[in-house]
């Protein structure tokens, strides 16, 4: 399909239903996009989608914000479905789960939550202990996940757990689509270092999973849960895209707002520092642009890794001048440590700078440390030999393991 | 044009020249060439201008050149130096070439630019002077008129091929304001001394004007201007150099840590040293990335010219010094050897971080266009 043609097929949504119109509810009108298979125009038909390429979307999301104001892309409030749910419910799901699944995640009336991490399995995620026993037709879960985004408003939650403790530690993985309003789990919000709780612990005692809602085979988790994480990895991409540009000019105004209370000679050495951190921020985004440029072209290069890595050293470094340019002001934080979740509201440039700082610990962190980005670029770009492993090839119970 | 987009024929480019390279500039020819006074091979010089074209690239099709533009110039420059390449292209081809396009009068561009594109010329440009400016408003040199002539008084330093060079390229300032002039290489009163170059691949020397005649050769609208875009033009040249022998580097040090084995296994497979590789891939990738930024702003967005210039050149700079000094590391003990190639990019990579103005002078023109207080 042409892209005049796909803008036509909006025009003829927009003519039936449009947010910005009185008495429209602007879920109806995302229940309509699709039903017109305008919602995720690559998957199939009936599913929200026309089989078309994944690139005609922006197409689709240019010509509704032209005939409305209102509209809201639902995509970043409930990233983790759009971004790997829906996905991988298209991939494993039976047709009726499709049916069942897609529509809610699509419109955002169920948020989707993915449970991978432990708090024994951080970046050798395949080592994760969570038992997933057989009682019939259903599983049993127990223990614990960590880091899970949303887990508090999602109504399913994607889980893997351990259905073999006897073999390979990658063999004995299951994927489970969970409700989270089953009998014996538990959403606890996990406070971090800002006093925010962005994340949530989840504790699963005895809860019963249908076995129908195992996605691929047992002992199918791990390949199962890549397909997931590769589709974590472009979804958290193009919302770092999002959610980060300007850091770099907040910087630069920073210290034009501070400049005066430097000294001369560290006046200097702080301006070369700013223009040198947002010069670097300015090339990571455009090596970003240079990753899609390469994408399109068909032939994807390091890019992409190497772009989150920087990116997640520079915001430190970039928040850290941030600090040096308040000075003794750095000393207090006004906010304070009251736990609570995530606000909406405005910050100062004072206050931003604060809170970035401790923020930005965690960039280097979430979605891969700095540490495994690095052994990604040198073994799967640059061919370097991987490290000497002492869990391949024995069973998951025979793996030594910490506390 | 879009930015990042490269085409089949810009593909084609880079093989060709990186053949004819490789085959012209293996190592002993580049350690023969950086021990010999002239520094170059004629021969090979020969060969780039009469069977691809290379030192009229940026040389309009009038004058005999290619026509071609920056992201073709900064292809060819990656690739030599990639090799080290020992000729006087930036000098002739970019920098000399670059001055006339922007800053010489239409005669004097048809006589001197036909003879660089055909490979007959080494030109070079002298405007910088002894202290640590190699920006066109901090020249100095006054130019006497004398009759029909001028008189030149005074140094210039650094001046790259300064000594080869059959034209030679003066920036002095007349009581209306900047100029270019042209003195003959065999004048009275010039004396051309090479330097004791740090990177002895790329040949410098210094010029002594004492009385010299000149001939002005500009075009004598807005020299100062337009010399400082040849000069930022060139900076992008210097900047694809500076990436190519980045990618050569990490390509070497990558090499080593697979092939090179301690305690049983490869050193490669340590994190210590992948992380090593893996920290140059990253400043390889962001000076390609600056590098396709500035040549595609040469080429299509004038405006943005000097912005990309400042980025490139800081992290150009920084990227190639960084992955030479992490190369030897890897090497260990081998790299410290003069036997090894580690110290010639190292040496290029420390030449090329100071020649047309180290990455602080960049960094603060980048501040005061970006408006922050000073």
């Amino acid at each position: 399909m042409q892209e005049f043609e796909v803008r036509q097929r909006v025009q003829a949504l927009m003519g039936e239903i449009n947010p910005d119109e009185p008495g429209v509810e602007h879920l109806d009108f995302l229940r309509a996009k699709f039903d017109h298979g305008l919602g995720w125009c690559h998957f199939p038909e009936g599913h929200g989608g026309l089989g078309l390429s994944p690139k005609l979307q922006a197409t689709i999301e240019d010509e509704v914000q032209k005939h409305s104001k209102s509209y809201v892309n639902p995509f970043f409030a409930n990233l983790i479905g759009h971004g790997m749910g829906a996905p991988v419910v298209l991939t494993y799901a039976t047709e009726e789960q499709k049916k069942r699944w897609l529509r809610p995640l699509y419109t955002n009336e169920e948020f989707w939550c993915q449970m991978f991490s432990e708090p024994s399995a951080g970046s050798d995620v395949a080592g994760l202990s969570m038992r997933a026993e057989r009682d019939g037709d259903d599983w049993i879960i127990n223990g614990q996940k960590v880091w899970t985004t949303l887990a508090h408003l999602a109504t399913w939650g994607m889980l893997v757990a351990r259905s073999n403790p006897d073999i390979a530690k990658h063999d004995g993985l299951s994927y489970f689509v969970v409700n989270m309003q089953s009998p014996g789990v538990e959403v606890r919000p996990l406070y971090q270092i800002t006093g925010e709780a962005e994340f949530n612990e989840v504790f699963f005692n005895d809860v019963r999973i249908p076995g129908d809602q195992m996605l691929g085979k047992e002992g199918q988790g791990w390949q199962v849960a890549v397909t997931t994480l590769m589709n974590e990895r472009v979804s958290i991409g193009s919302a770092y895209a999002q959610r980060d540009s300007g850091v770099g000019r907040k910087l630069r105004k920073l210290f034009n707002e501070r400049a005066n209370q430097h000294k001369a000679a560290s006046r200097a050495t702080l301006r070369d520092r700013v223009v040198d951190l947002d010069a670097q921020y300015r090339l990571n985004t455009l090596l970003g642009q240079r990753a899609k440029a390469a994408q399109r072209a068909g032939n994807p290069g390091p890019e992409g890794s190497v772009n989150k890595l920087l990116l997640a050293e520079l915001q430190q470094q970039i928040a850290n001048t941030g600090l040096d340019l308040l000075g003794s002001d750095a000393l207090t934080f006004e906010a304070g440590y009251e736990f609570r979740r995530p606000g909406e509201g405005e910050r100062d440039l004072e206050k931003a700078a604060k809170f970035d700082f401790l923020r930005s610990r965690a960039a280097t962190i979430e979605g891969g440390t700095s540490e495994i980005m690095r052994n990604i670029l040198g073994e799967r770009v640059l061919g370097l030999p991987g490290e000497v492993r002492v869990d391949k090839n024995i069973p998951w119970k025979d793996v030594p393991r910490g506390n | 044009m879009e930015l990042f987009q490269y085409s089949d024929e810009h593909d084609a480019l880079r093989e060709t020249v990186r053949q004819f390279i490789e085959k012209n500039s293996e190592e002993t020819t580049v350690r023969e060439l950086m021990a010999s006074e002239r520094g170059y091979d004629p021969a090979t010089w020969k060969q780039m201008a009469q069977e691809i074209g290379l030192q009229g690239l940026i040389i309009s099709e009038e004058y005999g050149g290619g026509g071609f533009g920056f992201l073709e110039l900064g292809i060819v420059c990656e690739e030599m130096g990639r090799r080290l390449l020992c000729a006087p292209f930036l000098s002739t081809a970019v920098l000399a070439a670059s001055t006339l396009n922007h800053c010489a009068s239409a005669p004097n561009q048809k006589e001197l630019l036909s003879r660089i594109a055909s490979g007959d010329a080494i030109a070079t440009l002298a405007h910088a002077e002894p202290g640590n400016r190699w920006d066109a408003r901090s020249i100095q040199m006054q130019a006497k008129q004398d009759g029909e002539g001028w008189r030149l008084n005074g140094s210039k330093s650094h001046v790259l091929d300064g000594s080869l060079a059959d034209i030679v390229l003066v920036a002095a300032r007349t009581p209306e304001g900047l100029a270019l002039f042209r003195v003959d290489p065999d004048a009275e009163g010039l004396t051309r001394t090479n330097l004791p170059a740090l990177d002895p691949t790329r040949k410098l020397a210094a010029l002594e004007f004492e009385n010299t005649l000149a001939v002005r050769i500009d075009s004598g609208s807005d020299i100062e201007a337009n010399l400082q875009t040849a000069l930022d033009e060139t900076v992008v040249a210097l900047s694809a150099e500076q990436s190519g022998g980045t990618q050569l580097v990490l390509e070497m040090a990558t090499d080593y840590a697979k092939s090179r084995f301690q305690f049983g296994r490869p050193i490669g497979s340590y994190q210590s040293i992948k992380h090593h590789c893996a920290n140059m891939l990253v400043a390889s990738e962001l000076s390609k990335t600056a590098v396709q930024f500035a040549a595609w702003c040469a080429d299509f967005a004038r405006g943005d010219l000097v912005e990309a210039v400042c980025l490139a050149k800081s992290q150009c700079s920084r990227a190639y010094f960084n992955v030479c000094n992490t190369n030897i590391q890897v090497h260990g003990g081998m790299g410290f050897t003069w036997e090894h190639p580690a110290h010639l990019y190292l040496k290029r990579a420390t030449g090329s971080e100071q020649l047309f103005g180290q990455p602080t002078s960049f960094r603060a023109r980048l501040g005061d266009l970006l408006e922050l207080e000073s």
